[in-house]
């Protein structure tokens, strides 16, 4: 097994009876439901919506060549600059010399995921420049050490209590602060630093092509501190983030606000029209490759909601820190393989019951349970599967093609059942749970009684 | 009317009573039911493994055997999932045996248009949605309307009705914690109703869920929809 799989069963073990981590994130879950339900109340057509918006996101997939080319056109024409980043070491290069290049000391950045992903504090402060999260909960995952639990609430897993335990530790604030008084304590921290940085640092939750334009969705203003006042302003932006028109976001900005939290719309929904002060760099970092597989590439589609996390009874029970990947979750499973590569991430595809209720939920109906399955198929075409897996199957095929094989299979099956041989496939499943108990007559026997 | 019996693999040998069930109730109906011998399984442990070469000849071999019947019945949401949604993707066509095999509540109330089978049951019962049946077939009411017709039956919802149980075929013993914690999660809500039995349309999903009540000693009993619809 590989060493990815490995951590990923530990942390699993670890987290699966956790029945305090059971608690709160059910309790954050269902304060997600509730606002969820009143969001989609607010929709005339919900499923319409969605439909629409799938159709615009295929448009831009299909032509993606086209639009991120007058994507930059359009920048460019605003007096802006457009650097483009294969790789994630690339993109954190290319954000570190810009820093160098304009004298930046100090970078204060908004919620993204996408500089998660490319790890790019840890390449600037490797470079002496000092980054402060300043989305909140971005801010107590910096504060903590941890990556963020979940793309959209970083700190899902935690209470207040365990929030309050933090910032005593950091600040003396008394341990039984209210919600109030911690906000509070980090909006000090941060206004000062917004004041003081050189450099913001924002992702985007959209990138507008007729327009040149990056749309940004938060809830607390930070993103518009960290764009208006440093006077260097970078964007990371995937190059799956285009929507064709300005228009658009009429449709998709309500639809992630609606599934990304049960908002109608996000606080703050701030668009960046571009100035000389403006360095987008848009990331591929194997979005192409995506992109290239014709079966898979509506997984680009994902407007990173999280909906689908929210809503998976495995990322519930494994926690977002589990999986060792950025995008946790279904989303996760459906694009890290792609992305990070197949012999590190094989196992992902595997650990969901394919249960379905993501695709429900996608805003974008990307049938990311059926993508499951593909990458199922692909991780045996690539041959990442066990010998013994194979070898099972195998002959468990020979057996099933066959009636009366399959009947003495059966039969031998029931009978080490009876007298308790347990196969080690069974020892998984008795060292948890009952087996039913084995019948002497299958139903084809009585049906030759009873016919 | 005649209709083929499709009795997947796991019911056959490990839950007869409910192919015997699903046969009682469908000859009270006037049915007629003949059970082509050569069937074996449909090819969903391969196919949702990854190992669709494998899944297609077990896909073939299916549609040879029932291609010919205009109705084919099976008492599991899952296997009709594979057949007919998920057949076509593998086969690259839609063959009769794929199309015109149907999950047994659906059979009874979308193509017969029956809810009321004469049964008796009297006790308290849940129902729990598998997830292929709610979310690939999209039978939410049909199998609850037959339940509701049954006399002396009280119908309970859960609140984690929807909710997977955490069975998920190789799932299961690929990842036995995650798995087992959903079965708990699941059961918990059950237990939750006072019911004295969960129903469903799978024995996939009832084994794993019976598996963990009788390790826990939870007080709740399993029974699959064709055997509660076969007690009068």
């Amino acid at each position: 097994m590989n060493p990815n799989a490995c951590r990923f069963q530990r942390a699993a073990r670890a987290k699966a009876f956790d029945l305090r981590h059971r608690a709160i994130v059910a309790k954050n879950i269902a304060t997600y439901h509730a606002a969820v339900a009143r969001g989609l109340a607010r929709f005339a057509d919900w499923e319409s919506a969605r439909r629409r918006a799938a159709a615009i996101k295929w448009e831009v997939m299909n032509h993606l060549d086209r639009y991120l080319e007058e994507f930059e056109r359009n920048v460019l024409a605003r007096g802006g600059h457009v650097h483009w980043a294969e790789t994630a070491a690339e993109a954190s290069q290319q954000v570190v010399a810009l820093a160098k290049q304009h004298g930046v000391r100090r970078a204060v950045k908004s919620k993204s995921m996408v500089t998660e992903e490319i790890h790019l504090n840890s390449a600037l402060e490797a470079a002496g420049i000092t980054v402060l999260e300043t989305d909140l909960g971005e801010y107590i995952c910096q504060l903590r050490g941890e990556p963020p639990y979940h793309i959209v609430t970083p700190v899902m897993h935690l209470n207040r209590e365990q929030i309050a335990a933090t910032f005593h530790e950091k600040f003396g604030t008394p341990l039984d602060a209210t919600a109030e008084q911690l906000a509070g304590s980090a909006r000090e921290q941060l206004r000062a630093e917004f004041l003081r940085a050189d450099m913001g640092i924002t992702g985007a939750n959209f990138a507008v092509a007729d327009t040149g334009m990056i749309g940004l969705c938060t809830n607390e203003g930070n993103g518009r501190l960290t764009t208006a006042l440093p006077r260097l302003h970078v964007a990371i932006v995937g190059i799956e983030k285009l929507v064709p028109r300005l228009e658009d976001l009429a449709l998709f900005w309500p639809l992630l606000a609606t599934r990304g939290t049960g908002q109608f719309l996000t606080v703050y929904n701030t668009l960046i029209g571009g100035s000389e002060n403006l360095h987008v760099i848009l990331l591929d970092n194997g979005r192409t490759r995506l992109l290239a597989d014709a079966e898979q590439r509506n997984a680009l589609h994902c407007i990173r909601c999280g909906a689908c996390l929210n809503v998976c009874p495995v990322y519930r029970t494994v926690g977002g820190h589990s999986y060792g990947t950025t995008y946790q979750g279904p989303l996760g499973s459906m694009i890290t393989p792609h992305l990070r590569g197949w012999r590190d991430w094989s196992h992902l595809p595997y650990a969901s019951s394919l249960c379905g209720k993501c695709a429900d939920v996608c805003p974008v109906r990307i049938p990311i349970h059926h993508h499951l399955l593909h990458n199922r198929r692909n991780v045996i075409q690539r041959r990442l599967d066990s010998p013994i897996q194979r070898l099972a199957f195998r002959a468990w095929l020979w057996a099933v093609r066959s009636p009366r094989r399959y009947a003495l299979g059966g039969r031998l099956a029931r009978w080490a059942m009876r007298i308790g041989i347990a196969a080690p496939f069974a020892k998984a499943w008795t060292d948890h749970r009952e087996l039913p108990p084995a019948p002497r007559e299958t139903f084809r026997d009585w049906w030759r009684t009873n016919p | 009317m005649r209709v083929a019996l499709f009795i997947p693999c796991f019911v056959d040998q490990f839950y007869p009573e409910v192919g015997k069930a699903m046969v009682s109730v469908l000859r009270r109906l006037g049915i007629e039911c003949v059970f082509p011998e050569e069937q074996t399984c449909c090819g969903q442990p391969a196919f949702n493994t990854g190992y669709w070469d494998e899944a297609r000849a077990l896909a073939r071999r299916y549609c040879e055997i029932f291609n010919g019947y205009d109705a084919v019945v099976s008492p599991s949401g899952s296997c009709t999932a594979m057949v007919r949604n998920f057949y076509p993707e593998l086969l690259g066509s839609s063959p009769p045996a794929s199309v015109n095999t149907f999950e047994f509540s659906e059979f009874l109330v979308k193509k017969l248009g029956i809810t009321d089978v004469g049964a008796t049951f009297p006790a308290k019962v849940t129902y729990h949605d598998s997830c292929h049946t709610l979310r690939e077939l999209r039978l939410k009411q049909e199998p609850r309307a037959l339940l509701r017709a049954v006399r002396g039956l009280e119908l309970v919802e859960m609140t984690e009705a929807e909710t997977c149980c955490g069975f998920g075929g190789t799932f299961s013993v690929k990842f036995p914690a995650i798995s087992t914690a959903m079965d708990d999660v699941k059961c918990q809500s059950i237990v939750a109703t006072g019911a004295q039995y969960v129903v469903s349309v799978d024995s996939s999903c009832l084994m794993q869920i019976g598996g963990w009540l009788r390790r826990k000693n939870l007080p709740v009993q399993t029974k699959h929809l064709a055997e509660v619809l076969a007690q009068t």
